[in-house]
């Protein structure tokens, strides 16, 4: 996830993540990952990216930085759970992939280059 | 042809979610998805959140997402629908340049599963998780793309690249691009991103397809490789993991 404070909101770190931030570790799906102490409303980034082992990269001169998804079991999966991905149209109207639950889906990766 | 497979098995609680990923966003898919006119979701991914969710290395691929929310096949390579998917484009110019010509003959020799694949898929839209092309999610997890440590920091450079980019920081972007073009050497769509992002003049409309060097300047090209270059290396055949039951 990108990054313009390496303090930011439990909340955006979650959304950003995927993984959700409770007293037991940060979790998705089945996987917990325990974390030294629970972070409160505000995540300090670089410790709990150190925990899980969550690689940060750097532009600071841009004042940007970017975590990198988990490599958890070294594949690019950790669960089978689908991921509630939410990305905009055309018109820039947010759908959630989760909306379609009750159907089988396809989801379709294309590029126009 | 896709969105026709998709109006057929509609009725049968299927759908199709089409993913466009482009660091330039709605203004470099638009043209394509206003001429679809897609009746399906059609979505907008800059930052190819499709990598770091899916593992998606190359395009098209397709993942298989049951009505509980269980993905039922990873990221794999999704060929169009048996037919006519061979055709030449129909407004290539009549003064191709070579390189893209060339390009075409190299993209004819990637091998495709299609008849497979959407037997494939039709027996699971009929049969849900009894179709035998319904993985376990153990087998799921196992078939996702290996990641490692490095690819992970990998993803985080592309998406600073992407971010540099359409911040107007171009010489910057190259930087992490190539940064995770080292780190995820699989990726396909790391390369075709930054290399579309190049402008070529002498490409015409299809600059965005040259992903290349420039033919009258060469030097000034700022990655290792190129598509052309990618895949006469790599050999068109090993472009994809073939298809799997």
């Amino acid at each position: 996830m990108l990054l313009k404070s390496l303090k930011i909101p439990k909340a955006e770190f979650e959304a950003g993540t995927g993984w959700q931030l409770k007293p037991e570790g940060a979790c998705k799906g089945d996987v917990c990952i325990p974390l030294p102490e629970t972070p409160g409303d505000t995540v300090d980034v670089q410790a709990v990216a150190d925990a899980m082992g969550l690689p940060l990269a750097s532009a600071s001169d841009h004042g940007l930085w970017a975590l990198g998804p988990e490599a958890i079991g070294g594949r690019a999966l950790v669960t089978a759970e689908a991921p509630d991905l939410r990305l905009p149209d055309l018109d820039g109207n947010e759908f959630a992939l989760s909306s379609l639950r009750g159907r089988k889906v396809l989801l379709y990766a294309w590029a126009p280059y | 042809m896709w969105q026709a497979l998709r109006n057929e098995l509609a009725p049968e609680g299927f759908e199709l979610v089409t993913v466009g990923l482009d660091t330039l966003g709605a203004e470099g898919c638009r043209q394509f998805i206003e001429a679809a006119q897609p009746q399906h979701p059609s979505l907008i991914d800059q930052f190819h959140k499709l990598a770091d969710a899916f593992g998606v290395i190359n395009i098209p691929s397709s993942v298989w997402i049951d009505e509980q929310g269980m993905i039922v096949r990873p990221a794999e390579v999704a060929p169009a629908p048996p037919g006519g998917r061979r055709a030449p484009p129909r407004d290539m110019p009549g003064e191709t340049p070579e390189r893209l010509r060339e390009m075409m003959q190299e993209a004819v020799k990637i091998p495709n599963d299609s008849e497979a694949y959407h037997a494939a898929l039709r027996d699971w839209v009929e049969h849900g998780a009894a179709s035998r092309y319904a993985l376990s999610p153990d087998e799921v997890i196992a078939r996702s793309r290996p990641r490692d440590a490095n690819r992970s920091l990998g993803h985080a450079h592309f998406e600073l690249a992407s971010a540099l980019e359409l911040a107007g920081h171009h010489d910057a972007a190259i930087q992490h691009f190539r940064e995770a073009h080292r780190l995820v050497p699989e990726s396909w769509t790391f390369r075709r991103q930054a290399w579309s992002l190049e402008s070529v003049d002498a490409a015409g409309p299809f600059a965005r397809f040259w992903q290349g060097p420039k033919p009258d300047d060469p030097e000034s090209w700022p990655y290792e490789g190129g598509w052309l270059e990618d895949v006469k290396q790599v050999g068109a055949e090993n472009y994809n993991d073939r298809w799997k039951p």
